[in-house]
């Protein structure tokens, strides 16, 4: 049976990594470095899958990793998601690990599971799973052509390159030219990677391999999305009953307490749509749906959750200062990696026999 | 001692053997179950329980059901159950208790909830039905409305004021009031429906004896409060199966209808099936969290959720059905004794799901609560604490 709660060990694990996120990512450290050099923390990153171990979680323990599973990396990133981490947790721990996971690939698995490899898959963030995707062109046995929009590639050792023979390529990022794109999000940066005859070694079959890192991406997505949204709701609950205007507190008017309240209640299905996600693809059972569903749910709300923090906070929320710009771009990017809401309901409709007029 | 599950199972199969179901008459069957404390195993014994622990019913109702005993019908006195029964154990007095849980469990008695008044409905603690002293009786006078199964209630619980002096909440008294005395009069409320499910209840010199007063004189609104809070709770240990709410005969006419189709309700459908599946994984959590012991806040907005995506998806079935949307089922009135909602058409939906976002407690008020106990924003300013009831604006 589903289990939609939370272990004593996935809270404990949810502090853990609140407190060295509070230590590692306070807001106004995550919108200096928006404007630095390196936008992705490299500090956080090593605390996080160094200290902790937390980027081997999926991986099992006879390659390096924790063997833990699904349901402990969406803890990761709803505390992930609360802080906006610029870290390519999302990007190498699960998608690019689900991704090798399926291919087999030991020694690959064993690097990332230890945090000593960053890897990306060269996919573009907007592919919902099951959708076509850009391969590189095989000449002579080595890998050409431009793919876009690749999260965190610039944070990456290895990239991991689908080709036009169907298979996926493990390209050394320093054979690569990676070149950062302006991106949206400013905390899960874009870049382009080139490649120009660039050697890879074939890991296996590009299709699945993509499939299953997309459905695994978009599914603990929403577990970041929930995260995210808890921030907005819980920070915009706290300015209300501080901020005062016509002698009153804020939250005090109704009008604003209802479109809390509201969103309360959407967080409150979220965080059921995304544990339910995170259980399947833990268990494997009717993963396809609960994916599709907490995915078509998720974003939507995550916007939804930025967007008021914004407006409710008025003036000082659309200030450069106050970081409730950065969750509106990350909510509003993630309203498109891994699949529009519009694209999941689609596969909603073929899973569940509604079929298109 | 507590009493565990397989204690439970052994008092049922004991039950079982003692009143084998195919031989026994329906009301003995209860009446005994009743007595061997498997109705409601939460409650104390000699009141119909074991002072087990409530998530262990489901022990006995399965046991029960597979052996083929007759249920109590709750749904028909859901009102009895759901909120007069958790108030008379509360707050009732020793023969209080027994006179009346036990034929209210087995369905002998209906019960039915004087509360809401034409001019008491969302500020309910205004109620203006008034109840005098005299002697040992008082004698009430006034007007409810939106009163479920009225016409077939042996008893209500009602709620009147008792002391107009003082402010609204401190002069109300909880009583139970026999729907057979004189001077009740019930009268049929017909609805947007066309049929009379609610009533509109009179209340002219009716006598009612101090003994049947339920708590102090004065503390009725707290006493309440008992009855409230476990209106809105109904829905927690519900299990709902993947399209098992109104999204139900929606996605069926759409698949059994492919020339009703068009991308616009495709689109609207499909959102709404994803709300509803995401609504019932909300229910099942919070169901999850009880099993737990860790009750959460999920419940208050259950019903703000179901009471929306009714009416959401009952609006969107009219519109796919085109022209027999434009079409009704029945405005014959009629007195159901239960709302129908999968029996009857499209429109019948659309039309009665408008009142789930005001019985009970409108969506508004339920968003005032979230927003205050949930989230803990301030208050609403209140103009009415400290004025006698006599002197509010009305």
């Amino acid at each position: 049976m589903t289990d939609l709660l939370y272990s004593e060990e996935e809270e404990a694990l949810r502090s853990a990594v609140r407190d060295l996120l509070a230590d590692h990512c306070d807001a106004p450290g995550v919108i200096a470095r928006t404007e630095s050099d390196t936008p992705h923390d490299p500090a956080a990153w090593k605390a996080l899958a160094d200290g902790m171990g937390l980027a081997g979680l999926l991986v099992p323990e006879a390659l390096g990793g924790q063997g833990a599973g699904h349901r402990e990396v969406a803890v990761v990133l709803e505390e992930l998601g609360r802080a906006v981490a610029p870290v390519p947790y999302l990007s190498s721990a699960v998608v690019a690990t689900e991704a090798l996971l399926e291919c087999g690939d030991e020694e690959l698995l064993g690097r990332l599971a230890s945090g000593r490899a960053v890897a990306a898959l060269a996919v573009g963030l907007h592919r919902a799973p099951g959708t076509a995707f850009a391969a590189a062109r095989l000449e002579n046995g080595t890998l050409h052509g431009e793919l876009t929009g690749i999260a965190d590639a610039a944070a990456a050792d290895v990239l991991l390159v689908p080709a036009e023979d169907g298979g996926l390529y493990a390209v050394a990022a320093s054979d690569a030219t990676v070149t950062p794109q302006v991106s949206l999000d400013l905390t899960r940066p874009l870049a382009a990677v080139v490649l120009t005859g660039a050697p890879g070694r074939r890991l296996g079959d590009a299709e699945p391999a993509v499939r299953r890192a997309l459905r695994a991406g978009a599914g603990l997505l929403a577990s970041e999305q929930l995260g995210l949204a808890e921030w907005a709701l819980t920070e915009t609950v706290r300015y209300l009953k501080e901020r005062k205007q016509f002698n009153r507190p804020v939250g005090g008017f109704q009008a604003l307490k209802h479109r809390l309240a509201q969103l309360w209640l959407e967080v409150v299905n979220l965080r059921a749509a995304a544990r339910n996600a995170a259980d399947a693809l833990a268990n494997g059972e009717d993963v396809d749906l609960a994916v599709a569903v907490a995915q078509a749910y998720a974003a939507p709300v995550a916007v939804h959750a930025a967007e008021e923090a914004l407006q409710l906070h008025a003036g000082i929320g659309m200030t450069w200062e106050h970081p409730i710009h950065l969750y509106l771009k990350r909510a509003k990017a993630d309203s498109i990696a891994y699949g529009t809401a519009g694209a999941h309901r689609s596969a909603v409709a073929e899973l569940v026999d509604l079929p298109t007029p | 001692m507590t009493v565990d599950a397989a204690e439970l199972r052994r008092r049922t199969t004991e039950l079982l053997a003692a009143h084998p179901p195919a031989t026994t008459d329906r009301l003995d069957f209860l009446r005994a179950r009743f007595d061997a404390g498997l109705a409601w195993v939460h409650y104390p014994q000699g009141l119909g329980g074991l002072g087990a622990p409530r998530s262990l019913q489901v022990v006995v109702d399965a046991e029960l059901e597979a052996a083929g005993a007759p249920d109590n019908d709750p749904r028909r006195i859901g009102i009895g159950l759901g909120m007069a029964a958790p108030t008379i154990l509360k707050y009732g007095t020793e023969e209080q208790k027994q006179r009346y849980l036990r034929p209210l469990w087995t369905g002998e008695e209906v019960w039915c909830q004087l509360f809401s008044e034409p001019g008491a409905g969302s500020d309910l603690a205004a109620l203006g039905t008034r109840a005098v002293r005299e002697g040992e009786n008082w004698v009430v006078n006034g007007q409810k409305v939106w009163t479920s199964s009225a016409h077939l209630a042996r008893w209500a619980i009602l709620i009147a004021r008792t002391d107009p002096a003082v402010p609204k909440h401190a002069g109300i008294t909880y009583f139970l009031c026999d729907m057979t005395d004189p001077g009740v009069d019930v009268r049929p409320l017909r609805q947007i429906t066309g049929e009379a499910e609610f009533n509109e209840v009179f209340l002219t010199d009716v006598r009612i004896p101090d003994s049947r007063r339920l708590g102090e004189i004065g503390d009725g609104w707290r006493v309440a409060q008992t009855t409230l809070n476990n209106e809105r709770v109904a829905i927690g240990g519900m299990r709902l199966p993947r399209e098992g709410g109104m999204i139900a005969p929606a996605a069926k006419t759409w698949r059994e209808r492919p020339e009703l189709r068009t991308h616009d309700l495709h689109q609207r459908l499909l959102k709404l099936w994803v709300e509803s599946e995401v609504a019932r994984l909300t229910a099942e959590r919070l169901r999850q969290q009880l099993v737990a012991g860790q009750p959460g806040p999920e419940g208050a907005g259950m019903k703000l959720a179901f009471a929306r995506l009714n009416q959401e998806i009952s609006g969107l079935e009219v519109e796919l059905r085109g022209e027999e949307g434009l079409l009704y089922d029945d405005w014959t009135m009629r007195r159901p004794e239960l709302v129908d909602f999968t029996g009857r058409d499209a429109g019948y939906r659309y039309l009665r799901s408008k009142g789930n976002s005001i019985e009970g407690g409108t969506s508004e008020v339920l968003l005032n609560i979230v927003a205050e106990r949930v989230l803990g924003l301030p208050a609403e300013p209140r103009t009415d604490k400290d004025v006698a009831w006599k002197d509010l604006a009305r």
